[in-house]
């Protein structure tokens, strides 16, 4: 319970979470030549909606409408757990496997679509059939990055065995199968975390808010806390897959993984910053050509050996 | 809704009245399948001001400053064909001075408008680094205009008869200067529109109007210039010194939004040289010669037009022999450009519509007034006074060059 309430789980991430979208907003604002919020801004708008009002639609099933948010944020949290520590593998025993924490992994984006679903708007349901589409054509081709892994460490499908295996010998990112795979990864994962080009279900422009139009006060709170939680742990996890070597001292090991994550996020805050949201028969696409196409290369790299 | 209709589940996608997609009151209503678009009702008519019948109760130079207010972005262009309208109806030549100055207020418009639409247009793509940047580098346009009108919008330059300030030949070579560095800019806003595979994904073949359509719906400015439609007040009906600079009206011919994109940014080029070639210009006529001390407005009417960024803007004024217009008509070009969203739109996507209806460049006509107040003691900190000072000192400092761009 300690670890789901406070470490690694709820509290751990939240906090880093903000930190994660404060670092990823301040890029953003220099990219774009602007000052960008102070350091408690992510806060400062999770209270704000705290104290807001929340409207429940009245076509819409109450109970599953606040339901919904709190099980977004209940999955990435137990997702952090999943994830383990930075420095230690795992703290539980059941230090969890691969299968679990894809499952875990689509949970947000369900619950967006179910969220959607039932509010019943318009333009949320166009929001929700084009996240379910964006769901349905980056899922494979992430399962199939995620394989490399498996493939590279001799069959080992449980989080900390990988992190060990890449500990003895060298970090998968290293080879040429591991870096295509972490390539199709990140991709994916821009698209999990609903970021441009890869946002179209919540295109304001478009469909204003789309899947989260209806939503407000703390379930809309609920949300946006998942969404930035995602943006710490989901990184994290990819980083402890391909990317995971011990340096033997604690701080040690706590700083050089803040240098990875802080390299990744950079990563995913450049393509967010340089692209033109796609529309979403393009992301279809881009996904079941480009990106599957390179996961596959990299499962067969992973296979002869490279 | 007849059975037929029913069967095939169309759902209405609401744009506007208010909508992220237009900051001004407009509405569009998308009847989709899915996410195709099948039909589109367009209603306008929520910002009616009474402009023209206001024009009718003020003598002929306060109008100048009335039909500037029309539009924030376009404010030099109503006024500029208000006064050609005027011209026309009493004849009055004006010197050549007068004429290389409103050339130059015209094209300083259009280069800022054309900037703030490119940055639209990356927002409403999704592409917030394109906004940023393009009004990034509109700031240096606007720092010009606030050099030699004293004001960023709302020149307040035009004066049946001529203008009301002067460029001195001494700040000539300041202001070249200033319209050099803004040739890096748009080369960099050319090379990155061309060469983004995203961007030729999303705007090539989007939102396509045929030349014949183009002419049939009766377009103006960048929008029938994309369709390869040739024309151009400034070329086809020169007014001002747009047949006394060297210069050449941009066509492309696919229609998409790529190609209005690329109209755009290339005129902004041509815009360059219009300035830079009216300053030329300046330099042989004589300083202070601005001005053709108009005395009295005859009977009689008047039409006046100019190519606004965003296509013909045409005034029509009839004078009695009085002080003031008995008849004053105005037609802006986006309410010829909104109704090809009609065809533009059908048979695309939302997320096409989207950049689709903001294609045509439609005018926003609000502009922002702003109260900075202590919430504790409710005190205003800034007031009107206050903000004129600030404005009036930054103009001093882009005079005097001790403004830094930041």
């Amino acid at each position: 319970m300690i670890d789901f309430l406070f470490f690694p789980g709820l509290l751990f991430s939240s906090v880093c979470g903000m930190l994660a979208s404060f670092i990823d907003r301040k890029l953003t604002a220099r990219i774009q030549w602007r000052k960008g919020p102070p350091l408690l801004q992510p806060l400062y708008d999770l209270v704000k909606l705290f104290g807001k009002e929340t409207i429940i639609p009245a076509q819409a099933s109450k109970a599953l409408f606040l339901l919904l948010p709190l099980i977004s944020v209940s999955a990435v949290a137990l997702f952090a757990i999943l994830n383990g520590v930075i420095v230690k593998s795992s703290v539980a025993p059941f230090s969890g496997d691969l299968f679990v924490a894809i499952y875990l992994m689509i949970v947000p984006a369900v619950c967006l679509i179910l969220a959607a679903g039932i509010s019943g708007n318009p333009l949320a349901i166009v929001g929700a059939s084009r996240e379910m589409k964006l769901v349905l054509s980056y899922e494979l081709p992430f399962i199939l990055a995620l394989l490399v892994a498996v493939i590279k460490s001799h069959g080992e499908i449980v989080i900390t065995g990988i992190m060990s295996y890449q500990a003895y010998t060298a970090p998968f990112l290293f080879s040429l199968s591991g870096a295509l795979a972490f390539l199709a990864a990140i991709i994916c994962l821009v698209a999990k975390l609903g970021l441009v080009p890869f946002d179209a279900a919540e295109a304001e422009q478009e469909i204003i808010a789309g899947v989260l139009v209806e939503y407000s006060g703390f379930s809309l709170a609920m949300f946006k806390l998942s969404k930035m939680m995602m943006l710490f742990v989901y990184p994290m996890f990819l980083i402890k897959l391909f990317w995971h070597n011990a340096c033997g001292s604690v701080i040690g090991d706590v700083m050089v993984f803040a240098l990875k994550y802080f390299v990744v996020l950079l990563i995913i805050v450049l393509i967010r910053n340089t692209n033109p949201r796609l529309r979403i028969d393009q992301s279809v696409k881009f996904f079941w050509t480009y990106v599957f196409g390179i996961s596959l290369l990299a499962v067969i790299f992973a296979f002869i050996g490279l | 809704m007849s059975e037929n209709e029913k069967d095939k589940k169309t759902t209405i996608i609401p744009i506007g009245p208010y909508h992220p997609l237009q900051e001004e009151p407009e509405f569009f209503e998308l009847h989709v399948e899915g996410e195709k678009v099948i039909k589109l009702d367009i209603t306008l008519g929520y910002n009616h001001r009474g402009i023209e019948k206001m024009a009718e109760s003020m003598h002929y130079d306060q109008v100048a400053f009335l039909v500037e207010r029309v539009c924030g972005i376009c404010s030099a262009s109503h006024p500029f064909a208000y006064v050609n309208a005027v011209e026309d109806l009493a004849d009055i030549v004006i010197p050549d001075r007068a004429k290389y100055i409103r050339s130059i207020i015209g094209e300083l418009e259009r280069l800022h408008s054309h900037l703030l639409w490119l940055g639209l247009a990356g927002h409403f793509l999704g592409y917030n680094t394109v906004w940023m940047w393009a009004w990034k580098y509109r700031e240096p346009v606007l720092d010009i205009c606030e050099r030699i009108t004293g004001n960023r919008n709302h020149y307040a330059m035009f004066k049946i008869g001529g203008v009301r300030k002067d460029i001195l030949n001494a700040d000539i070579a300041g202001i070249w200067k200033m319209c050099d560095e803004l040739i890096k800019p748009l080369e960099m806003f050319r090379g990155a529109v061309m060469d983004d595979p995203v961007i030729h994904a999303r705007t090539k073949g989007v939102g396509i109007l045929t030349k014949q359509e183009a002419i049939d719906w009766c377009l103006l400015g960048p929008t029938v210039r994309a369709s390869g439609v040739a024309i151009d007040v400034r070329r086809d009906d020169p007014y001002a010194a747009y047949n006394m600079v060297d210069w050449k009206v941009i066509v492309t011919e696919n229609g998409d939004v790529f190609d209005k994109a690329m109209v755009r940014i290339l005129e902004m080029l041509e815009s360059v040289k219009i300035i830079k070639g009216c300053l030329e210009g300046l330099k042989k006529t004589k300083e202070g010669e601005i001005d053709a001390k108009v005395k009295s407005i005859p009977a009689g009417e008047g039409i006046g037009r100019h190519e606004a960024p965003r296509g013909e803007v045409f005034h029509y004024v009839r004078g009695d022999g009085t002080n003031r217009p008995a008849r004053h008509k105005i037609r802006a070009p986006s309410y010829m450009n909104v109704p090809s969203n009609q065809i533009s739109a059908i048979g695309g996507t939302i997320s096409d519509a989207a950049i689709v209806l903001a294609a045509v460049d439609p005018c926003y006509c609000c502009t922002e007034r702003c109260a900075v107040i202590d919430t504790r003691t409710k005190k205003k900190i800034l007031s009107g006074e206050d903000l004129v000072r600030l404005s009036q000192q930054r103009t001093k400092d882009i005079i005097s060059g001790v403004w830094k761009p930041k």
